[in-house]
């Protein structure tokens, strides 16, 4: 609905520009396939998915190809939502450790929970296209969580605001901003706050403190009669959205002892709260499944890489989702940013590892969108919708199992990135000129 | 968790801990003679106990054991179906249909895979070990950009619990490296995969020593940051060559003393490394991404008479596919790794497939305690991008990259990295194709002996540090 507001707006104001031009209905229908929903519906056989502007006008058998829609035959084919990826710095960064845009640190002190990275967020990015050709269609856009970056540019306790962001043609590309609030606790928190996990607490207990302060007190405040405040009015209106149930907190923690001091902090502000790193959060599986808490994390990630993650093994996705936690796959780590497209490997590993084929492919499409609070527009196929489709030769899960096409919002997009442009370009042997004569 | 140089979590703990001082390494030995170390294949070069630090490997408890009606990958290209495999004495005696042995343990392996050990030319376990604190940062020893007197095998922490992961994924060999910090890092070893009180338990009988070599941003960046050479990549190369220039010197006059034509210079033990791969004994394995640097690299081992065994990430290989296959240097690539710096920009995931169809030696490695669990998943995500661009790779071609061909990077090709007769008798069952995702090692074999079983978790190895610590998790899973 705002989305579309703003278009109207947009439209009054600049009418010249082609953002929002309103062209006849196009329709678009993808027929014949196995559809996995991960909706209501299940699994479709021989299902026609009838897609009109961009959005899933009807999904079932039997259905009517309108006259002059568009036809994708996917025909013993495996179709799927788009994949979701639930944490990570897509169009943020760029080849970070040789000098390229690195806009997901705030180096300097002026804001913490304020800091938005939505408007940094840049479509034409290498990394884009090269994920979305294997199926990312969404993604939540984070701030660093951990202590540093590639640069070694150190990140806050409250490192601020993600967004979840379409991997489509760049028009549009926000669907949430506000989406989480991402927070360190635990050993990387603690790294910046004075060398301790309770300090690293008592940092964000105090902001969240002064943002109810100012949120009760903020006509005296504007009026100059209230006590300055250590964060600055951008971070106490972010701050709000969490405490009012908006936003929810991500909090980079894997000790167990350490979820166990975010439930209690959760429960004891009202705030809704999503874990992520969680290596030891299948330990609390019932505490977290009774505080509605979701887990972001690596399904493969099975060894101690420090003391707050002794515990970590595989087949925890199967016991926090047989417990009642949702889950999702991925991490903070720069190779799951270059690498979201690989979510389907950690799923297949998941299902590898205990848990069933439909949960670990919910987990990558349908529960991030849940978790964000954008699943009434996305991830999963549902009348309604906004048609984001992925069609494989084979099982996704498989390793060997690459899109055939993606549709994002409706469009198929062109499968081609700069990975596919420098194969082709060497693939050919005719040529007796160098490669940069080559195809481009 | 990523244990290279370029990850962020190591590269904090380098900021942290790494940019000590320079210090000149000044070994006072009062000793004249050059120690040939012990190279080559030579089976028991190691066990003689001549050389320092000798391999003191003695294989688990073993049975014969023979595993029937599996779908076998022979890793010499071979691909054979309901076929038997016989494990005697620690060596293959047999592969074929129909084999029988008296007293052997039959496992009954139809539905499964068979496969040689999975082998990884690039490991830094037991040198950047689990958990990754300060304590554990020994793999880099970035206080001169030249420090081929370092031996990889003085840091190694057996009880590292990522080779018992890395077990449950098939490794059964495994090179050791030094970091990419410096131009030469110093000796590689490498390891059979079973678990040792402290490394010569653990060294690969016979196997020879390799030797680290950096090319490209890394070294740059480290010592440019600290203001020493070198700080370009021409600086590297000066520094490549002053290298070679100073062990062609030093081997040339230990050869003269010892026709009593001068006096022996002190020993050496940077130079003694340096001239180990000038004789051929020692393989370079070198750290280098992009094609051009390749190269070049290849002219400069023209220039001093080495060879380049393998180069490693090698993320542009298949730009120079054609070089390497006319050098017979060996290219270890990941599968998809790229984009978090400059020279891993290029990376393309028919990597692998492309050097392999150039009649190169193509290897997946991990440069990963958690990659190098699933190396056969790896794999599978190239052959599926190679089949997208229409280049066709079979399992039993797939195999041999992270089997025959790391066996012959790191020199043990003679003994193992395939089913063959004769030859050790290091051999995964897999329960299912090892190239789908849903497959695990089911055993694993080490000299025949059984060394891992993913039925039966009590009998499997748990690290010391394990011990105690992950008690939730029942051990590092």
């Amino acid at each position: 609905m705002n989305r579309a507001l703003g278009c109207i707006i947009r439209c009054m104001v600049l009418p010249a520009i082609f953002l929002c031009s309103v062209a006849a209905a196009e329709t678009t229908a993808v027929v014949g396939g196995t559809v996995h929903t991960v909706g209501p519906q299940g699994v479709i056989q021989n299902a026609t998915i009838i897609i009109v502007d961009g959005n899933i006008a009807a999904v079932g058998q039997g259905i009517a190809v309108p006259d002059g829609a568009e036809t994708i035959d996917a025909s013993g084919k495996i179709v799927t939502p788009g994949l979701f990826t639930p944490i990570g710095r897509l169009g943020l960064v760029d080849i970070p450790l040789s000098g390229g845009p690195r806009d997901a640190v705030q180096r300097g002190e002026q804001f913490t929970a304020g800091f938005d990275v939505a408007d940094a967020y840049n479509s034409r990015a290498t990394m884009i296209a090269v994920n979305r050709i294997e199926g990312v269609t969404r993604a939540l856009i984070t701030p660093m969580a951990r202590a540093t970056d590639e640069a070694g540019n150190a990140s806050h306790v409250i490192s601020g605001l993600a967004a979840v962001v379409n991997l489509g043609n760049g028009r549009d590309y926000l669907d949430r901003r506000s989406a989480a609030m991402v927070v360190n606790l635990g050993e990387d928190g603690s790294d910046y706050s004075g060398g301790t996990r309770t300090s690293a607490l008592l940092i964000l207990r105090n902001a969240l403190d002064e943002a109810i302060d100012y949120h009760e007190h903020k006509g005296d405040f504007e009026r100059g009669m209230r006590r300055a405040y250590q964060h600055s009015v951008a971070d106490l209106e972010a701050l709000g959205r969490v405490l009012s149930g908006e936003t929810p907190l991500l909090a980079d923690v894997h000790r167990a002892s350490d979820i166990e001091a975010l439930i209690r902090l959760s429960d004891e502000y009202g705030i809704a709260a999503i874990v992520s790193g969680g290596n030891e959060a299948w330990i609390l599986a019932d505490q977290l499944s009774k505080a509605n808490i979701a887990v972001v994390f690596a399904p493969m990630e099975n060894l101690p890489f420090s003391f707050d993650r002794i515990n970590a093994r595989r087949g925890a996705a199967a016991i926090l989702v047989d417990a009642g936690v949702r889950v999702a796959f991925g991490d903070d780590s720069q190779d799951h940013t270059y690498n979201a497209r690989n979510i389907t490997q950690a799923a297949g590993n998941a299902v590898a590892d205990g848990m069933s084929w439909d949960a670990a492919l919910r987990a990558i499409t349908l529960t991030p969108a849940e978790i964000y609070g954008v699943a009434d527009q996305m991830g999963s196929i549902e009348t309604g919708k906004q048609a984001d489709i992925v069609i494989w030769p084979a099982d996704p899960l498989e390793l060997t199992s690459y899109p055939d096409q993606v549709l994002i919002k409706g469009e198929a997009i062109s499968m081609v990135s700069r990975q596919t442009l420098l194969r082709d370009r060497y693939l050919q042997s005719d040529s007796d000129k160098p490669p940069a004569y080559r195809d481009h | 968790m990523k244990v290279s140089l370029f990850r962020s979590k190591v590269a904090k703990r380098d900021k942290k801990f790494c940019y000590g001082s320079i210090q000149v390494n000044k070994q006072i030995v009062a000793f004249a003679t050059l120690v040939l170390l012990a190279v080559g294949c030579d089976d028991d070069a190691d066990n003689s106990g001549s050389a320092p630090y000798a391999s003191r490997y003695e294989g688990l408890p073993a049975i014969t054991t023979l595993l029937t009606g599996a779908t076998i990958l022979t890793g010499t290209g071979e691909r054979l179906d309901n076929a038997d495999i016989l494990l005697s004495n620690g060596k293959i005696v047999g592969v074929g249909k129909g084999l029988s042995a008296d007293g052997a343990e039959v496992v009954d392996a139809g539905g499964k895979w068979i496969t040689p050990g999975v082998i990884d030319v690039h490991s830094h376990l037991g040198v950047s070990a689990s958990p990754g604190t300060a304590s554990h940062s020994d793999g880099n020893e970035s206080t001169s950009p030249v420090t081929a007197g370092v031996w990889a095998e003085h840091s190694v922490w057996p009880h590292d619990p990522g080779f018992t992961t890395a077990l449950s994924g098939g490794v059964t060999a495994l090179q050791i490296l030094p970091g990419s910090a410096n131009l030469i890092g110093g000796r590689s070893v490498t390891l059979k995969n079973v678990p040792g009180r402290n490394v010569q338990d653990m060294k690969f009988p016979g196997a020879p020593y390799g030797m680290k070599m950096a090319c490209g941003e890394n070294p740059k960046r480290i010592y440019g940051g600290l203001g020493v050479a070198p700080s370009t990549r021409m600086g590297n190369v000066a520094g490549y060559r002053s290298a070679w220039i100073a062990a062609a010197d030093y081997r040339d006059k230990m050869a003269a003393a010892e026709k009593d034509r001068g006096e022996a210079p002190m020993r050496d033990l940077q130079l003694e490394t340096l001239v180990g791969v000038l004789n051929g004994e020692i393989l370079v394995h070198n750290h280098c991404y992009r094609g051009d640097e390749m190269s070049v690299m290849l002219d400069i081992a023209k220039e001093f008479g080495y060879k380049v065994g393998t180069f490693h990430h090698a993320v542009e290989a298949y730009k120079v596919a054609d070089l390497l296959a006319e050098a017979d240097t060996c290219a270890a690539m990941w599968a998809d790794w790229w984009g978090f710096k400059m020279e891993a920009f290029d990376a393309i995931r028919e990597n692998a497939a492309i050097v392999d169809r150039a009649g190169a030696c193509a290897i997946i490695h991990s440069d990963d305690e958690l990659h190098i669990q699933r190396l056969n998943q790896e794999t599978a995500k190239v052959m599926g991008a190679a089949a997208r661009a229409g280049i066709d790779i079979p399992p039993e071609r797939a195999i041999q990259w992270i089997t025959k061909n790391p066996a012959k990077s790191l020199g043990i090709d003679a003994v193992t990295g395939t089913l063959e007769p004769g030859k050790m008798a290091d051999v995964v069952l897999w329960d299912g194709d090892p190239f789908s995702v849903y497959t695990r090692a089911e055993r694993v074999y080490i000299d025949g002996a059984l060394a891992y079983d993913k039925n039966n978790p009590a009998g499997n190895p748990v690290t010391d540090f394990t011990l105690g610590t992950a008690a939730a998790a029942g051990g590092a899973q």
